[in-house]
């Protein structure tokens, strides 16, 4: 037991004196959050829009109005010819231009209808529709708002209620994406290169040698990165509560036992690696592509997992973090308890026990 | 020599595939003794030696460690033997006395004791004022010396050396030889390897290998009369042609 503790404290020297390692173990977490909390962000907010009103009458102003004091738009340029269009989408502010056409109200009270053409810079494809469908939903409640007076005989109103996240915000979304990438990260990444970096040291063999037992040299360098991640996970549930006001419905220790059962099953992938891996950067390079982009790509973090096509599916469901993503969200967002997510969970944990195993197996065949 | 043999390899085989990196490997080596492997690059020295370590199983051969079996007592092993790898083996990172405070824990020594006998230690190497410095920033040659006698800190029955000096000036391996020495003087058998043939003279007797084999094992003094030579670098070119 002692010789076990001499070799935490022996990580822990390696950890604290190494900036770069400290960087990455806690720079690059804290940064991250912040990164995507506050810059890398798709929703609507203070869009730049144009508009060409060629009717100009009491229902085009109020309209316009509508959109424009809405917070989500602001206008921009005021455009009167078609070829203007373009040019001022190619200024590259205004990513929207609402056109009324000719004598509006009064097509609209003689005809019963009127038109309004949105064209939207769908050089990003995503926020060109969240912005059109913004628009519209603006119109259409002017339009319920006018009809009020008059009795319909038949009307169906539907009313959206975005559920568990009201605001629609991005960081709900990232917070989960994020703890899954940097607890992969950490635990995996960073055994690895620990590992990697003994045998390339010819340290490893020394200790081969010596009486310590591989499965104790195995736990000695995963606990020094267990606890770490812990902390780790501590700041970004942290930073997501205090600075994005990320909610924690469900119970929090739920919460931490999930994370410990994802931070043990990266350290076992990472004890995987390092088996494999000859040297640090054969061990970075694995971890990178292995586990670092697969944890963005294909977990749901980012990309939603249905729209994939079928083959991508089937390789997310072996992805670890795309289950872990989903505990989180259930637990902080919709407050679910255990028997909500034990799916899930029994997933990770017969991830978690065949990973240990495999790599358990894998180091020994190296003491051969 | 007499007594018994404190190592003892009978027909000792490693092949990797069809690769044959030890064959048939025969020797005993006794309590006290400085055994010398010696051969050029690849000619098996360090795979016998991670053998005997326990770093690595025999394809086939009956091998005993201290009278411990290298199949079923690699545990009893461990605690009698240390081992100098070629690339030192010492943390970068940690300081003189870190290094040796964790190998010395590794090997269950109490702290105490840990403490004392590094003070000696490095008083016995004019080393004491290095005590809390960094072993990147000491110089290759105190690495090698701390690495050895990390190595032995321990006091094992056994220390195997591989190819402790290479690298290093000569008169650096000189007084690196001062120190095995003086370690062989305290009663720890010497088992090293080296492809420096000066070396091999300082041993008490070498086994000289080539592609695997053993070709020749006696004392140094003896090997030279048989084939006539001044030195070892004779010897070993007059054998290994």
């Amino acid at each position: 037991m002692k010789s076990f503790l001499s070799f935490v404290k022996k990580e822990f020297y390696h950890i604290f004196r190494d900036k770069k390692t400290m960087l990455i173990l806690f720079g690059i977490p804290i940064a991250q959050v912040l990164l995507f909390g506050f810059v890398i962000t798709s929703e609507i907010k203070n869009v730049k829009i144009a508009v060409w009103d060629k009717s100009n009458d009491y229902i085009t102003q109020e309209i316009t109005n509508k959109i424009t004091s809405s917070g989500f738009f602001e206008l921009n340029t005021i455009i009167n010819h078609q070829s203007e269009i373009e040019k001022t989408f190619k200024k590259g502010k205004v990513r929207e231009v609402i056109i009324f056409e000719h004598d509006f109200a009064k097509k609209l009270h003689k005809e019963k209808k009127a038109n309004i053409q949105l064209i939207a810079d769908a050089s990003d494809a995503n926020s060109a529709n969240m912005i059109a469908n913004y628009t519209k939903g603006i119109i259409s409640n002017y339009m319920i708002k006018h009809n009020e007076k008059i009795k319909l005989p038949l009307q169906i109103i539907t009313k959206e209620r975005m559920l568990y996240n009201e605001s629609l915000k991005d960081v709900y979304m990232f917070v989960p994406g994020i703890m899954a990438m940097i607890l992969m990260l950490v635990s995996a990444m960073m055994t690895s290169i620990s590992v990697a970096r003994e045998k390339e040291m010819g340290t490893m063999e020394v200790i081969l040698v010596s009486p310590l037992k591989p499965i104790q040299i195995l736990l000695g360098k995963v606990t020094p990165y267990l606890a770490l991640s812990i902390i780790n996970a501590v700041i970004i549930i942290a930073l997501g509560y205090f600075v994005f006001q990320m909610p924690i419905i469900g119970s929090l220790s739920l919460l931490m036992s999930e994370t410990i059962l994802f931070i043990l099953l990266a350290l076992s992938l990472g004890i995987l690696i390092s088996t494999a891996a000859a040297n640090q950067q054969v061990a970075m390079f694995i971890s990178m592509f292995a586990l670092l982009l697969p944890t963005i790509l294909l977990s749901g973090f980012i990309f939603p997992i249905e729209n994939m096509p079928l083959i991508l599916q089937w390789i997310s469901a072996i992805m670890p973090p795309k289950y872990y993503i989903i505990i989180l969200k259930n637990i902080m967002l919709k407050g679910t308890g255990l028997l909500f997510v034990w799916k899930e969970t029994l997933i990770l944990i017969v991830m978690t026990f065949f990973f240990i195993l495999l790599s358990a197996k894998k180091f020994k065949i190296r003491l051969e | 020599m007499n007594g018994t043999p404190i190592i003892s390899a009978k027909n000792l085989t490693k092949k990797f595939g069809n690769f044959v990196a030890n064959d048939n490997l025969n020797f005993d080596v006794y309590e006290g003794e400085i055994f010398g492997f010696i051969g050029a690059n690849g000619a098996g020295k360090t795979t016998a030696v991670r053998i005997l370590c326990g770093l690595s199983f025999p394809t086939s051969g009956a091998i005993k460690i201290a009278g411990f079996d290298v199949y079923k007592q690699t545990e009893k092993i461990k605690k009698q033997i240390g081992y100098m790898s070629q690339k030192f083996s010492l943390y970068d990172d940690l300081t003189v006395y870190e290094n040796i405070r964790f190998y010395a824990k590794i090997y269950g020594m109490k702290t105490k004791e840990i403490k004392t006998k590094t003070e000696d230690l490095l008083n016995e190497l004019n080393f004491a004022h290095a005590r809390d410095k960094k072993i990147r920033d000491i110089p290759l040659g105190w690495k090698q010396k701390l690495a050895f006698s990390t190595a032995i800190f321990h006091n094992p029955k056994i220390v195997f050396l591989d190819e402790p000096t290479g690298g290093v000036d000569p008169i650096t391996r000189r007084q690196f030889w001062d120190l095995i020495y003086k370690a062989s003087d305290k009663g720890i058998t010497i088992f090293v390897t080296t492809h420096y043939m000066d070396e091999a003279e300082y041993c008490d007797r070498v086994s000289i290998m080539d592609q695997g084999k053993i070709v020749a094992l006696d004392t140094p003094v003896n090997l030279m009369k048989e084939y006539h030579s001044r030195n070892m670098d004779d010897v070993f070119i007059k054998i290994a042609r």
